[in-house]
């Protein structure tokens, strides 16, 4: 049996070949993410003036979003229509029009295809030939839609409205989060040495996260007590995990001043560097959310980022991560979020753990094509039970959208 | 004892060190190569030329740093692997303060379980460089690594 043809009877083992098959490979990055799902392309305060434009990447294929003369966002295909060179180079720039360097055709910012270099030929001689047709001949365009200041792009016409798509659950957070001017505070890249499955699932468990990240613990930074939950998008193609700092004292989740170390010389010497201020009225302290394919929304303590992980190959991936700031922040709660910045990202107190583990499974699993996985914690279903945080039914619940998709292209 | 020995001379001594002691994995003197109040900073090059605050380490003072190697020797979890500092002859950029401005270029190559060196990150230091202790330290120390990626993970600073 291909492993194409996989149709189990739930989603608690996962074969291990589809971290590393190659046909699974082609056929996620035409079923997945040139599928009916919605791809993360651009912050729209990146490109904030008519003319910005920034590249992006949809799966493995070069996307350009562009903001135009009347302020809406669009994105193409940043494939020249003449003989497939990149049109914008550049990782970000503005333009009237865009340009491909190769032989001089240019496309206005809808990608309409708007001059072809001598057209008419050299004194009548040469040009284009008669049947070729402008009009027909843009850069192929991408729907695409913003939520909260996040630009959207998917090349399905069948797929749902963005705020569909994401539903009221999932909804609720980025409003939670981003409802108000953001700005960045920089931008980086993390190398992932593995299939990017395997960092999604990383994201959706949440078993993990006392188990193999011993900072907290080390150092006495036991958090106070805490209520927490999980929340799924109809269908539960999109997750989110959250918890809530003790309701009464919501300010004091790491407050330095009531740290204590476990044991003595495991201390830290700086506590400032958690000291955070009460941020969100509901009290939520930590909220990691995914949004199928391939994009997080992620809160810890103050520091905010979005994420996307761009597949490079069945063995590579690559996380691009954006921190993020309220305009209206204090220096003082600047100063704070930047230095929360040590929680997160591949050199994060409490998270370089997890780019880590996804190129250990990767080498764990080589030569183990026949063989699979257990998801069974919190038992086999999707079907939420409990909201305990230990338990692998959001992994679960992304295997589902995945195997859906995979199956039946206009699913 | 500055004036008998040049100070582009004394500050690629300080970079040699400094690179030795991580090399060497003797990661508790690293602090030891700042100032008390001192800034340690990773970014990239993106970052540093948009002026974005953000870093992938940050240290303010000298507290901070011995955090990272505390929690290096103690808490976080990953595969032991050492780096190689190639760090290229300083050049003094501004001299008439009280502190020094110099920069150079550095390579860092990275051996994990697999036994064989890559390039882990190549970039430029950016420092601030004071007179304490009867010595030189640095008074900031900004990393920009010319990437903007980061492979796997990173625990042991640049
Ligand atoms: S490839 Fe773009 S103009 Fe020829
Ligand atoms: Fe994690």
């Amino acid at each position: 049996m291909s492993l194409l043809d996989w149709n189990p009877e739930d989603f608690s083992e996962i074969p291990y070949a589809f971290y590393s098959d190659d046909e699974i490979y082609r056929r996620e990055l035409k079923r997945v993410f040139l599928g009916k799902t919605w791809n993360f392309l651009a912050l729209e305060c990146e490109i904030p003036n008519a003319g910005d434009y920034k590249t992006a990447t949809v799966g493995e294929v070069p996307v350009v979003a562009v903001r135009d003369e009347a302020g809406a966002v669009n994105a193409m295909v940043n494939r020249c229509a003449h003989r497939g060179n990149l049109v914008c180079i550049d990782e970000a720039g503005n333009a009237e029009r865009l340009t491909c360097v190769y032989h001089n055709w240019t496309y206005d910012l809808r990608g309409n295809l708007a001059s072809i270099a001598f057209e008419k030929g050299i004194r009548g001689k040469g040009g284009m030939a008669e049947d070729f047709d402008r009009s027909r001949r843009g850069l192929p365009r991408l729907r695409v839609e913003t939520y909260r200041g996040l630009v959207f792009g998917t090349f399905s016409a069948d797929a749902p409205p963005l705020s569909d798509y994401l539903g009221p659950e999932m909804r609720a957070n980025i409003d939670r989060v981003l409802g108000r001017e953001m700005e960045i505070l920089g931008k980086f890249q993390h190398g992932l040495d593995g299939n990017w499955k395997l960092y999604i699932e990383n994201v959706r468990d949440t078993y993990h996260a006392t188990l193999l990240h011993s900072f907290f613990p080390t150092f006495g930074l036991n958090r106070l007590s805490m209520k927490g939950g999980i929340e799924f998008s109809d269908g539960g193609l999109h997750h989110l995990t959250y918890s809530i700092g003790a309701t009464d004292r919501p300010e004091s989740q790491y407050n330095a001043r009531d740290l204590r170390a476990v044991k003595d010389g495991y201390a830290l010497n700086a506590p400032e560097l958690l000291e955070t201020w009460p941020e969100y009225a509901c009290g939520t302290t930590l909220a990691i959310q995914s949004i199928f394919p391939n994009f997080s929304v992620q809160q810890v303590s103050n520091v905010v980022t979005v994420r996307l992980l761009l597949p490079k190959g069945p063995d590579k991936s690559v996380l691009i991560w954006w921190i993020l700031g309220a305009v209206e922040d204090t220096p003082e709660q600047r100063a704070m979020r930047l230095r929360q910045a040590n929680l997160i990202g591949p050199g994060g107190y409490i998270a370089m753990e997890d780019g880590a583990v996804v190129g250990w499974v990767r080498r764990g699993v080589a030569g183990a094509e026949e063989e699979s996985s257990v998801l069974a914690m919190g038992g086999r279903g999707v079907e939420r039970e409990s909201d305990s945080r230990c338990n692998e039914l959001s992994v679960r619940g992304f295997w589902q959208g995945w195997h859906a998709m995979m199956r039946d292209p206009a699913a | 004892m500055s004036g008998v020995t040049a100070l582009p001379a004394r500050i690629d001594a300080l970079n040699r060190l400094y690179g030795h002691a991580i090399d060497d994995g003797d990661y508790e003197r690293w602090p030891e190569f700042f100032a008390e109040d001192a800034l340690y900073k990773i970014t990239t090059r993106w970052n540093y030329d948009r002026a974005m605050p953000a870093g992938l380490m940050l240290c303010q003072g000298r507290a901070m740093m011995e955090d990272r190697v505390s929690a290096l020797r103690t808490a976080n979890v990953y595969e032991p692997h050492h780096y190689r500092h190639l760090i290229d002859p300083p050049v003094v950029t501004d001299e008439s303060g009280s502190a020094i401005s110099a920069t150079a270029g550095f390579a860092v190559y990275r051996t994990m379980q697999s036994g064989v060196p890559e390039i882990f990150c190549t970039g430029k230091y950016v420092d601030r460089i004071v007179e304490a202790d009867g010595g030189l330290k640095f008074g900031e120390r900004i990393v920009v690594c010319d990437g903007e990626r980061i492979d796997t993970m990173i625990v042991i600073p640049l």
